[in-house]
């Protein structure tokens, strides 16, 4: 970023707040479930009553554990849960069990593109409840009074606080996606953004290049995809620079993102007063995992994203486009290793699951492991392609229809008689029937320059084509009506 | 010897009444902080002990990781919950007054 009176550089520290993946919330056994009816997933516990008490679920913390050995986390000897005091409905107890000062992880590392970022901390806390503002178009400022929904209250939380080593927009993406399919692969969480499983605040800052010096920074919240936290950091950045140069300074303050606006605004100061009063929990004593539970967690660890995609790069000979792609989604990656698995080479299964197949899940919004074409039945497939049976364009008729009804590709062939057709005698009777046809287009050719030639040839290919419904096989097509041309 | 802490300013006593969302009105200001400062008075006899080599402790207990197994256990049904509540919507919602009032 260049302004006018020389270079600057971004300073994006990221804080990552997942869900995750228990059964049950984080200090009661209420469930951790997301869509169902308001207030049904509640209890004494997570609504705060007087005389209940919180008991740590156990699964929270190997989950969180699981994600420290997996990214080279220290864990502190103990660690402690401490109360995050403050007055807003979304906790009924007015206060947050979270960790402060002594948290479960520290100093871990992601690979992002061959950057390492570090990251500071990651901490367990509990999520609070949701609030609906009723009134004045659904703004806090102007409601007449708000709904809570207490289901989410008490669900774990893990924040994950990185250092301020990012540098630009596109990095913070690349970060946040990487966290993302490590998280998926781990089975922390589901990490799905538009349930709120995954949410980002942004600390961004500016300075002049080759400066050392952190610059005032400024928390950013309410990004609620990759895509606006792209955004919203990018503009972050220029309105930083903006503000420097033309003299002024910047203040350091929360501010919103307006996802329609495309700008981030100040939060009102009653919003943003930052006042927690820390203590630890009393309710709760300090966790302290022993090494018996930290080596079986390690033990554990599945394959990361980052070696899959050099695994599958080096396996299928694929790019690492392709790979990513493939590995942003665990699901699909299961699936097409299982189309491979199934028999199928591996780089014609990443191109039909990077192509139609992830087309199909983002518009369905289904997981693959729900397909109604199981990954053998893309494995058929790819062989129907191999042999000669369907063309390319044949083939994607037929995995459409594999995709909406459960049918395998074999089946939907000889229903529609769509095999394609190689047998020389009969496609040779049609090119004859096709020249005797358009005999005036042959003279055409034959008495043309070039660029004649080129144009007429091509138009009898497409009818040769069409005069096989699409099914003849192209290669012997093409080399039949040379033979004949010639 | 640690230092005595400074003693509580009336400043700090009204900052702290409104954190905890306590009206004090300035008459009572001047009474809280000298109520307030014998209580911190009190607490920094704690100061004047040795404990240098004592670790910090979060909790008087000699307890580690009190856990429990991360299966379903029955809650209350949603009548039940919103039973104690002063007001409710559409017998789903707790409902609250305006979060943001006049002073916000």
């Amino acid at each position: 970023m260049t302004g006018g009176s020389g270079p600057y550089e971004a300073v994006i520290g990221l804080e990552v707040h997942v869900e995750l993946a228990t059964v049950t919330k984080m200090f009661c056994g209420c469930p951790n479930a997301f869509g169902a009816e308001p207030n049904t997933l509640v209890c004494p516990t997570c609504l705060g009553l007087p005389g209940s008490l919180p008991v740590l679920n156990r699964a929270v913390v190997d989950l969180a554990l699981r994600f420290g050995a997996a990214l080279g986390f220290r864990v502190p000897e103990t660690s402690i849960f401490a109360r995050k005091n403050y007055f807003y409905p979304d906790m009924p107890k007015d206060y947050q069990i979270s960790q402060y000062e002594e948290p479960i992880l520290v100093d871990g590392r992601l690979e992002v593109d061959g950057a390492v970022v570090g990251i500071e901390r990651a901490h367990l806390e509990e999520d609070t409840g949701k609030i609906i503002h009723v009134g004045g178009g659904g703004r806090i400022h102007d409601a007449a009074c708000s709904l809570v929904d207490y289901n989410r209250a008490g669900v774990p939380l893990m924040e994950i606080v990185s250092r301020p080593d990012l540098r630009s927009a596109d990095q913070a993406r690349a970060y946040v996606s990487e966290l993302r399919a490590v998280l998926e692969a781990l089975g922390v969480s589901d990490v799905k953004m538009e349930e709120g499983s995954l949410r980002i605040d942004a600390n961004v800052s500016v300075r002049r290049a080759g400066s050392t010096v952190l610059g005032t920074k400024v928390e950013i919240k309410n990004m609620n995809s990759l895509r606006s936290l792209g955004r919203a950091v990018d503009h972050e950045v220029h309105r930083q620079v903006a503000l420097l140069e033309a003299g002024g300074s910047v203040t350091q303050e929360t501010r919103h993102w307006d996802e329609e606006g495309g700008v981030t605004q100040p939060m009102r100061t009653k919003e943003a007063s930052h006042d927690y009063r820390y203590f630890p929990e009393p309710d709760l004593v300090p966790l302290a995992p022993t090494p018996e539970r930290l080596g079986r967690v390690t033990a554990a660890l599945p394959e990361l994203p980052a070696a899959r995609r050099a695994r599958l790069r080096r396996e299928w000979g694929i790019g690492e486009a392709d790979a990513r792609t493939l590995v942003g989604r665990r699901d699909l990656a299961d699936y097409a290793e299982a189309a491979v698995a199934a028999g199928a080479p591996g780089a014609a299964v990443a191109n039909w699951c990077t192509g139609e197949i992830l087309s199909h899940l983002n518009e369905t919004g289904v997981s693959a492991e729900v397909l109604p074409l199981a990954p053998d039945g893309l494995a058929e497939l790819v062989a129907l392609v191999g042999d000669g049976t369907l063309s390319r364009p044949l083939a994607k008729d037929v995995l459409a229809e594999c995709l909406r009804e459960p049918k395998r590709p074999r089946q939907v062939v000889a229903e529609r008689g769509l095999a394609q057709v190689s047998d020389e005698e009969e496609l040779g009777a049609i090119v004859d029937e096709v020249l005797t046809r358009h005999a005036a287009e042959v003279e055409a050719y034959r008495g043309g320059d070039d660029k004649t030639r080129k144009r007429k040839r091509g138009f009898l290919m497409g009818e040769c084509m069409r005069a096989t419904r699409g099914r003849g096989n192209p290669q012997v097509l093409s080399r039949l009506l040379d033979e004949r041309l010639a | 010897m640690p230092e005595r802490a400074a003693p509580i300013t009336p400043e700090e006593v009204a900052h702290v009444a409104r954190l905890a969302r306590l009206a004090i009105g300035d008459e009572e200001l001047a009474g809280y902080t000298a109520d307030l400062a014998a209580v911190l008075d009190h607490a920094a006899d704690l100061a004047a002990l040795d404990l240098d080599g004592v670790e910090p402790t979060a909790h008087p207990l000699p307890l580690r990781n009190v856990d429990r197994p991360d299966e379903v256990r029955p809650g209350l049904r949603r009548d039940e919950a919103l039973a104690g509540a002063p007001d409710v919507a559409e017998n789903r919602y707790f409902r609250v007054p305006r979060i943001l009032g006049d002073e916000g």
